[in-house]
């Protein structure tokens, strides 16, 4: 049986991952994908948790983050519509009016 | 989980999301997206938590990764493609600091001592049953507001997103047209402005 903390350090890289991508990317889908790819990484540290402790919570706590994503997913992309219809463009570095 | 089974699917899943971040082409990053998704389900399958797998697999690939797909094929933003990359620095020291933050991470987690499952596991743990029997007792309240906070999100996915086409601003030029009248409401429709007016 594979331990549980190699679940756990696989779940260190793809949030590690995450972070890059917010950090690297100037797309602004792209960075959003990145955050999505964080809460992924959590969940798999939820559920390898969970199973080391013998608890179900954390599958349920999974299932309220998916929510959670699905309804984030919902509005932020809904703002990067509205965005690119007034300024043409999705590059975190061009919306810039609220840089002081 | 067998421990070759899971190196594989640790590999897969560490690739696609390396193919997440560093793929120039969005639609790209949503495809290899989905498949670091999908290999994450797996590997909760492979962990007993199978209905949190399913529900992975349905909900993320198969409902959010889709309204991803479906805003960039809307947006077309190809052109940004092809723009110079943005300053070097900063993401060098992104870069840096991300794997500085994994390192962490990792010496943290993997060095724990004595992380190993121990329990025996109930021959239910993980089925739709037990889940659904714990997210309506003891989790029922979370599970309202839940509702709640999709209505909302609903409601204000569709308030920011929509156009308003009825009422013409007479802030834009009116292209072409011949003598329609310029002012007049409707006209920048009528000569076929571009549709992208908004409230």
């Amino acid at each position: 049986m594979t331990p549980i903390s190699y679940f756990m350090a696989l779940s260190a890289i793809l949030f590690a991952i995450g972070v890059a991508g917010v950090m690297i990317r100037r797309n602004v889908i792209v960075m959003f994908l990145s955050i999505e790819l964080m809460l992924n990484a959590v969940n798999l540290a939820f559920v390898a948790l969970g199973r080391r402790m013998g608890s179900m919570d954390g599958q349920v706590i999974v299932f309220f983050v998916i929510t959670v994503a699905a309804a984030e997913a919902a509005v932020g992309l809904a703002l990067i519509v509205a965005v690119f219809r007034n300024r043409e463009t999705v590059n975190a570095d061009e919306l810039n009016l609220l840089r002081w | 989980m067998p421990p070759l089974v899971f190196a594989f699917l640790a590999a897969l899943a560490i690739i696609a999301s390396l193919g997440v971040i560093l793929q120039r082409n969005p639609v790209h990053c949503v495809l290899s997206f989905a498949l670091a998704l999908t290999d994450i389900g797996v590997l909760f399958m492979g962990l007993g938590a199978v209905t949190v797998g399913f529900l992975q697999i349905v909900v993320y690939v198969g409902a959010i990764m889709v309204l991803f797909l479906f805003v960039i094929w809307l947006l077309n933003t190809q052109a940004d493609a092809l723009k110079p990359r943005g300053n070097l620095g900063i993401k060098f020291a992104g870069a840096i600091g991300a794997a500085v933050l994994a390192a962490e991470l990792f010496v943290t987690f993997s060095s724990y001592p004595r992380m190993r499952e121990i329990r025996t596991m109930p021959p239910d743990f993980g089925s739709i049953a037990s889940v659904a029997r714990m997210l309506f007792s003891d989790y029922l309240v979370a599970f309202e507001v839940t509702s709640l906070l999709l209505l909302a999100s609903i409601v204000g996915a569709i308030a920011l997103a929509r156009t308003t086409t009825g009422a013409a601003s007479p802030a834009l030029p009116v292209t072409g047209g011949g003598d329609a009248p310029a002012g007049a409401p409707g006209a920048s429709i009528a000569s076929g402005a571009p549709a992208r007016e908004s409230a």
